[in-house]
């Protein structure tokens, strides 16, 4: 062998090690480039992806369409309805006509039936879906013809509207396999506009474009929805360019702040944190320690110092910035004026600085969920604010395996929160009668006028008596605070400014892969 | 030796069956409540009645006893249940997953032999020697530090500061199609690490039984008798040094199924490690059981086929195990 060949042949290896490194330099930056497709990173994966057992409750499914869809402002408007449904027999008649010449992704048409199988599926006993007690407001649902379906009610429930955004689903295609582990659970056909392409568990699931959507195509053809759950590796990748968004907490988002290829979008929330105040234990029960409480916590503190500024301060479940918030409901931060309740109702400090009454310490237990970095945060500024004002809060954490057990006793940091109507909120956490029931009412708050507000508030068909009733009932939690309420969370996404009119949606606590910018793919437009 | 393999597999049976059975005691016994690991978040706003009809409906109140003889006696029937955590029936879990595991222990392992057997006999070749050091320091300070530290420092490096290689996942993010370019790409982090941590036990016993076997009478016959080095270390020391090794193939299986749950969890390898995870944590008992079945016949594969290629190595050795 020559000289000149070995360089040569030194040469090509070089060459062919340089390609090869280039190569492979190129294959993680795949999402980024081309305007029809969207990468974005979620935190959580769905468990199923059949609306049977719980997917996609509360709109935005992509996959499936519901009989009623929210927009932007969280009006509720006709989706594979023809248009709003009339409401009869004292609101215990709900008819729906439905939208003409729709067709699932497989071809088949759509027809009332689908509806009716759809209900009656997640309403049969058989089918694990957990979150079916929010259909309990329902007797009967029947087809009327092809393009009618009719809901008969138990009881007037005024909010029932709001729950027909439930995707439906084929009865064809659903029909005669398990609900619980059928092939549909991982491979769904619905009329939406998109259609599932694959799902990787645990790392990502792909969408395209549904051609045949009601709606018209949407221009976002491609759509996938990686699965990674560490925050500071959904960040690293959305850095590198892998993904074209992702939801990320406030400390991570403000690293993206000086990236002028890169927009930050804060979606509202009714997501609360708040202690929940148990009426069984001999202080938290106490009317004085309640509204002490309630002054002594300094709400804004908390939003600036655990939020970054990226929340607001929570009196109720309902947050400040909503139609059906109770203005004049808000509680300053008065410390001064809490420890004067608590003297004025005979808490008096003792040596340790904790006071007393008959004998009784102000002392007790407040548990967090394990793990719950924001919630433990939460607790113990709650803590700290308490001890100011002579209350002892012992912060624990436990799963919630252990704290279930002892929430009759114990205070839990609790967080919740549907923004589509104040009663799924309220009468979940006010009324006497779910006390303890599951993790309903935690607190066991029994306050009759409130119970009586909420009834009227479900039952009352007329949005100012509505509205009306549920002020009655944040003004009854103002006098007797039977959870303090601490604050309410912002959801930041970090997103490509490769697209115009970005928008969120009211979120809910639950934010999956409905929630985010994204909440509206099949809309966007592409920046010219 | 066909009577050895019949007597270790009807041996097996019974291990097995009380595997299986502690597999279902200590599912009843952990903390965790099936109904609302079930239920995920939606156990939160969920009535005490629904909560009660699921536990009905997944059987979570009936005692671990009479579950663990529904699911055998189903499973022998081939009917491995249904995994509610999943929402899948658990024989799919398992055929969806278990072919990328084997894939990445297959490389793994198979990589760990070769690199170790050839770093061994390299080491052993000059006891004491400065190769020597180097290769047995690094390959203690290997054997202490865990797979998915390992795992983290790898995508650190070439990951996040090279930007040389995938961070995890089976394909890139952007795209659905699984090619085996890509597939290929996405391989080599997760088995490296994965061999990375198998490889000084391999290392050491190579070592170990090479450089014994060149001090014994055969290899200095083969010395004597004026064959080349390279024959004298590969075709006499080598042979003899190599049977414990054959004894450590077997007994390494566990560790290697061990490592690999680290691994696939650390690189998002959709491989039968997260099932695993999510079948434990959600008190998934079908599921749980049939992947322990797998893991525990794993391991006693590994360690008949070990016996039997060392009674094929060294005819010495019987095949009345």
């Amino acid at each position: 062998m020559t000289a000149r060949s070995v360089r040569g042949v030194a040469a090509t290896a070089m060459a062919g090690v340089l390609a090869a490194g280039a190569a492979a330099c190129s294959t993680p930056g795949g999402g980024g480039g081309a305007k029809d497709s969207l990468v974005v990173g979620l935190a959580n994966e769905p468990e199923t992806l059949s609306p049977l057992l719980g997917y996609g409750k509360d709109g935005n499914s992509k996959i499936f369409d519901g009989l009623l869809r929210r927009d932007a402002s969280m009006k509720l408007q006709p989706a594979l309805a023809a248009g709003l449904p009339k409401v009869a027999d004292d609101g215990r008649t709900y008819t729906f006509a439905l939208r003409k010449g729709v067709k699932f992704s497989d071809g088949k048409p759509f027809t009332a039936q689908d509806v009716v199988f759809t209900y009656r599926t997640i309403l049969d006993e058989k089918t694990n879906n957990a979150a079916k007690g929010e259909l309990d407001a329902i007797d009967k649902v029947t087809a009327a013809g092809d393009d009618t379906v009719v809901f008969v009610l138990k009881y007037p429930y005024a909010p029932f509207a709001e729950r027909t955004v439930l995707p439906i689903v084929p009865e064809h295609a659903a029909k005669g396999q398990d609900v619980n582990s059928g092939s549909f659970n991982t491979a769904p056909i619905g009329t939406g506009p998109y259609v599932l392409t694959g799902w990787s568990k645990g790392e990502k699931l792909t969408f395209k474009a549904n051609p045949g959507y009601w709606g018209g195509e949407p221009k976002v053809k491609k759509l996938t929805m990686a699965i990674i759950k560490d925050d500071d590796v959904r960040a690293t990748r959305l850095r590198s360019g892998d993904l074209d968004g992702a939801i990320l907490p406030p400390n991570l988002a403000k690293g993206f702040k000086d990236d002028k290829s890169k927009t930050t979008v804060t979606a509202r929330t009714t997501d609360f944190r708040g202690v929940t105040l148990p009426t069984a234990n001999k202080v938290t029960g106490d009317l004085a320690v309640r509204r002490a409480l309630d002054l002594a916590v300094d709400r804004k503190a908390m939003v600036d110092k655990l939020l970054e500024g990226a929340g607001r301060a929570g009196y109720g479940p309902v947050p400040t910035g909503s139609d059906w918030f109770a203005k004049g409901t808000e509680r300053p931060y008065d410390p001064d004026k809490a420890k004067k309740l608590l003297d004025d109702a005979g808490w008096r400090t003792g040596g340790d600085g904790i006071r007393e009454k008959d004998g009784q310490r102000a002392a007790f237990t407040l548990w967090f969920p394990a793990g719950d970095k924001l919630r433990e945060e939460h607790a113990l500024a709650f803590a700290s604010d308490a001890k100011k004002a002579g209350i002892e809060v012992k912060v624990q954490s436990g799963t919630w395996e252990v704290i279930e057990p002892r929430m009759k006793n114990d205070a839990v940091l609790a967080g919740d929160g549907n923004p589509a109507d104040p009663d799924f909120d309220l009468y979940n956490l006010l009324h006497s009668s779910l006390a303890l029931n599951g993790f309903n009412n935690m607190a066991a708050y029994s306050n009759p006028d409130v119970d009586k507000a909420l009834e009227e508030g479900r039952r009352s068909g007329d949005k100012a008596a509505r509205k009306a009733a549920y002020d009655k009932v944040q003004q009854g939690l103002a006098d007797n605070p039977g959870y303090t309420f601490l604050t309410h969370i912002d959801h930041l996404y970090v997103v490509n400014d490769k697209w115009k009119n970005l928008s969120t949606q009211v979120e809910p606590h639950d934010h999956g892969l409905g929630a985010g910018p994204w909440w509206n793919v099949e809309d966007w437009q592409p920046e010219q | 030796m066909a009577r050895m393999a019949g007597r270790r597999l009807l041996a097996a049976v019974p291990v097995l069956a009380a595997v299986t059975f502690g597999v279902f005691a200590l599912a009843a016994a952990s903390p965790f409540d099936p109904a609302k690991a079930y239920a995920g978040s939606a156990a939160l706003g969920a009535r005490q009645d629904v909560l009660d009809q699921l536990r009905d409906n997944l059987g979570a109140d009936r005692p671990f006893t009479a579950r663990w003889w529904d699911w055998l006696t189903s499973a022998l029937t081939g009917d491995l249940g249904v995994s509610a955590s999943l929402r899948q029936p658990v024989a799919q879990v398992i055929g969806e997953r278990v072919g990328w595991s084997v894939l990445l222990c297959g490389i793994a392992f198979a990589l760990a032999v070769t690199a170790g057997t050839a770093l061994g006999v390299l080491a052993a070749r000059r006891r004491g020697g400065l190769f020597d050091r180097a290769v047995t320091s690094l390959a203690y300070a290997l054997e202490a530090a865990p797979p998915f530290w390992l795992g983290l420092l790898a995508i650190w490096l070439f990951a996040l500061k090279l930007d040389a290689l995938p961070a995890g996942g089976l394909t890139d993010t952007g795209s659905d199609a699984a090619t085996p370019g890509q597939i290929a790409s996405h391989v080599v982090l997760p088995a490296a690490v994965l061999a990375l941590s198998q490889l000084p036990w391999f290392v050491l016993y190579v070592r170990q039984g090479v450089g014994d076997a060149l001090a014994e009478d055969p290899v200095r016959g083969a010395r004597a008798r004026g064959l080349r080095e390279r024959t004298v270390l590969l075709g006499h020391a080598l042979r003899s040094g190599l049977l414990p090794v054959l004894t450590l193939t077997g007994s390494r299986i566990p560790e290697l199924i061990t490592g690999a749950l680290l691994v696939e969890t650390v690189f998002s390898w959709p491989g039968i490690a997260s099932a695993t995870v999510e079948a434990a944590t959600k008190v998934d008992f079908p599921l749980l059981a049939a992947l322990t079945v797998l893991a525990t016949a794993a391991v006693l594969a590994g360690n008949l086929l070990a016996d039997l290629l060392y009674g094929l190595a060294d005819p010495r050795v019987g095949f009345d195990g």
